[in-house]
């Protein structure tokens, strides 16, 4: 038994913890969420320089083999500047496809390139009707001699509107809602008869609503086999899943340190607020919160490095603390700051909103609490 | 990062799952399973049976008759005893006040004491709260005066668990009142129950059950030589105690078993009414439990990582405390509403529900305890607020 981290997972929360501390500060991370990209092209180049990109790719592809504990640990450690570079989009959704489905000749085309930060990809795993659904794709794909012709609309595409490439889960078997009969396709962004509106999420992330009308792809764009594309999907999803709970956790330490120090420097009545019981009693459940959230994401991290029975439990159980017991320490972190804390100013509001975000992004709490009740 | 054992640990891991299998009897098993009170007897026989096998005292050093175990040992062993569902140790003697005597105690104690906790000679019961002094154990009143070569002691005693069946109480006594702060001048006393000037009443439980009383002291006179440690430092020897006390109210395993046979009974027909797992509210419940559970687990086992590389054990004993009781309520209260109607008959003779339906509410009444003993949850919070969040 051994809770510890290796060399490899020290090395990386060194190193993005001092990308953090150096170059990352609340402002810097503002600047950027608001520019016109939503996240600075510079940063990303320094992400792919440090190799953070490659880690959970085999070292065949340039990768760093990494499995799930080495994103906890980055994605942990990201957090904590609550950075707004599209990782998830790139490495961990179109990663997660490309590096389990993509032949060598796509790895050359778009895997390659995305890990030298070269190239913009998403997955646009979602549709405006599917709510949490996977296999809700309505999107179909007919062929047409040696030609797909994909027709449909992707919602909330994390990062859509920057990618060069999207992943798109189409229907081309099977009724809405059967897992069998999607098919993954590589689509450019500049395809004819795509179409896309851009816009920013309350977390100072980006996404997109995309429209597909005959949009033509060759055969080549096809990423595993037709028809069985469903399980890559759902397996990139839970990588996806907790990669953001990682992030989570990363967010609930911070806002709980950041909480009990506001409470030792705030006076009120001559006194630290955080001489006051009530408060106390509520920043020591945050604290328990973060506790039980980081001991559930080891557990949902060791079962899905094992590949065990588990591991889809594990994810869903994980999210669900994070909906759950994540949501709450938020709201409790801005109760506490009192009116500073519903300021744009104070980056407490921002974590807050990030934690929100996540706690909807692949299946809010209920939803995956479902999935543990049957 | 890893949660595997290792081959030897594996391999202990089977020696105590024949030992549960093979050596724990039939009898004993019966009534553990169906939910209701251990008499004494068949407790005391349980534990001999541990003392044969030389894995009574798993917390103990070597010296003394401890197992030796490792950390991670002692885990396997407490979860393979509880997904057995064999009896706890009662604390009082083996976890509570040896480890104070083999500490803190004279050569004469050690020799005279432990023999007899080891081998379940002797019941123990432990004598802390007071009628005033509950939360705030430093107000306790209870007086020790030294006259001679024995103390005498004037107070009274509360809650105090399964003193009906003791033997000898270990008592914090006052034994000065001119102290700076209140928790010097307390001292800690070993008292033999059937010395003259000793009452014990029973305090009956909000479910009917006599497991707590009330213990007087009028003029007993106590030898000096059953203090343990110095005159005065009686606090800081509790403290210790208290800790251990905590570690093992997690109820982690306890808690897991009956989780599990919980989801089982779901999944079965109770008097023709549809199996309760088709009513998704009871079954999201039971999950949102469940999920808790999972997270306290691998709390436990991080806390455990850590005492195996040599930390001391901390503030985490608190927040142990805290989880591993509220999910005790909770698996409590699933197990009421799970019984429906067949919660409310009480101790009907003859017996009326299916298996132990009818004791769910007993236990869910009795289990408000749990929150409340060992220094309530909120006492936690402050420990945790105070030397965890420096507030």
């Amino acid at each position: 038994m051994d809770f510890s981290l290796n060399e490899l997972q020290t090395m990386m929360a060194d190193s993005v913890g001092k990308f953090i501390d150096n170059e990352y500060d609340f402002d810097t991370r503002q600047e950027y969420a608001g520019s016109e990209r939503g996240f600075s092209d510079d940063v990303w180049k320094t992400f792919a320089e440090l190799g953070w990109m490659a880690v959970p790719f085999a070292e065949e592809d340039g990768g760093l083999g990494g499995g799930p504990a080495e994103i906890m640990v980055l994605m942990q450690s990201l957090a904590r500047g609550l950075v707004v570079e599209p990782y998830i989009a790139n490495v961990i959704l179109a990663g997660g496809i490309l590096k389990r489905f993509a032949n060598e000749t796509q790895k050359e085309q778009w895997l390659h390139p995305m890990i030298a930060g070269e190239l913009q990809a998403t997955l646009a795993f979602n549709e405006p009707q599917a709510r949490y659904e996977l296999a809700n794709v309505a999107t179909t794909a007919t062929q047409d001699s040696n030609h797909w012709v994909l027709n449909g609309r992707k919602g909330l595409v994390l990062n859509g509107g920057t990618s060069d490439l999207l992943l798109i889960p189409a229907r081309t078997a099977g009724d809405i809602g059967d897992e069998h009969g999607i098919t993954l396709f590589a689509v450019a962004a500049d395809s004819d008869g795509l179409s896309c509106n851009a816009y920013a999420t309350v977390d100072g992330l980006r996404a997109a609503e995309i429209t597909l009308e005959g949009v033509r792809v060759s055969g080549d764009a096809v990423l595993g086999n037709v028809d069985e594309g469903y399980a890559a999907l759902s397996a990139t999803i839970d990588d996806a899943t907790l990669a953001v709970c990682a992030e989570a956790v990363g967010i609930m330490y911070a806002l709980k340190d950041k909480t009990v120090q506001y409470s030792k420097d705030r006076s009120q009545f001559g006194v630290p607020i955080g001489s006051f019981q009530a408060l106390q009693h509520r920043m020591v459940d945050m604290l328990m919160a973060c506790e039980q959230a980081q001991s559930l994401l080891m557990w949902a991290v060791m079962t899905n490095a094992e590949g065990s029975d588990e591991s889809r439990r594990a994810v869903s159980a994980m999210k669900y603390m994070i909906g759950t017991a994540g949501q709450k320490l938020g709201e409790e972190a801005v109760q506490i700051h009192g009116g500073m804390g519903v300021t744009w100013e104070l980056d407490v509001a921002h974590y807050f909103k990030r934690l929100t975000a996540i706690c909807t992004l692949f299946g809010n709490a209920d939803w995956h609490l479902d999935k543990l009740a049957t | 990062m890893h949660v595997t054992f290792s081959a030897k640990e594996l391999e202990f891991q089977e020696e105590v799952r024949t030992f549960f299998r093979d050596e724990y009897p039939d009898d004993i098993r019966e009534i553990m399973d169906s939910g209701d009170e251990l008499p004494p007897e068949m407790q005391i026989r349980w534990q001999k049976i541990l003392y044969r096998r030389g894995w009574a005292a798993t917390n103990w050093p070597v010296e003394y008759g401890g197992t030796g175990w490792s950390p991670v040992e002692k885990y396997i062993y407490a979860r393979e005893e509880a997904h057995a569902n064999a009896p706890l140790f009662i604390p009082f003697g083996m976890t509570m006040v040896a480890p104070v005597i083999y500490t803190y105690g004279s050569e004469e104690q050690k020799q005279r004491f432990l023999p007899d906790i080891l081998a379940s000679n002797v019941w123990w019961c432990q004598g802390y709260s007071e009628p005033g002094a509950g939360s705030d154990l430093a107000s306790l009143k209870t007086r020790a005066d030294l006259v001679g070569d024995h103390y005498v002691v004037n107070g009274t005693k509360t809650w105090t668990t399964l003193g009906q069946h003791a033997d000898w109480i270990f008592c914090l006594v006052r034994t000065s009142s001119d102290v700076a702060r209140r928790q010097e001048g307390i001292s800690f006393l070993l008292i033999d129950m059937q010395t003259p000037g000793i009452s014990v009443k029973p305090i009956i439980l909000l479910d009917g059950k006599h497991e707590v009383n009330e213990i007087h002291f009028d003029n007993v006179e106590v030898p000096a030589n059953n203090l343990v440690g110095e005159e005065g430092k009686g606090w800081t020897y509790g403290k210790v105690l208290l800790q251990h006390e905590r570690t093992n109210s997690a109820n982690t395993f306890r808690s897991q078993y009956r989780a599990k046979r919980l989801r089982i009974q779901a999944s079965k027909s109770v008097r023709g009414a549809p199996p309760l797992e088709s009513d998704g509210n009871f079954m999201r419940k039971l999950a949102a439990v469940e999920v808790e559970l999972k997270g306290l687990e691998y709390t436990e086992l991080r806390t455990l990582a850590a005492v195996a590389s040599g930390k001391a054990p901390g503030p985490e004993s608190s927040f142990l405390k805290i989880k591993g009781t509220e999910i005790v309520q909770a698996i409590d209260a699933l197990y009421m509403e799970a019984a429906g109607y067949y919660s409310l008959p009480y101790r009907a003779d003859p017996a009326v529900g299916e298996g132990s339906e009818s004791l769910s509410s007993l236990h869910y009444f009795n289990h408000r305890k749990v929150t409340i003993f060992a220094g309530s949850n909120e006492i936690q919070k402050n420990i945790i607020a105070k030397h965890v969040l420096g507030l």
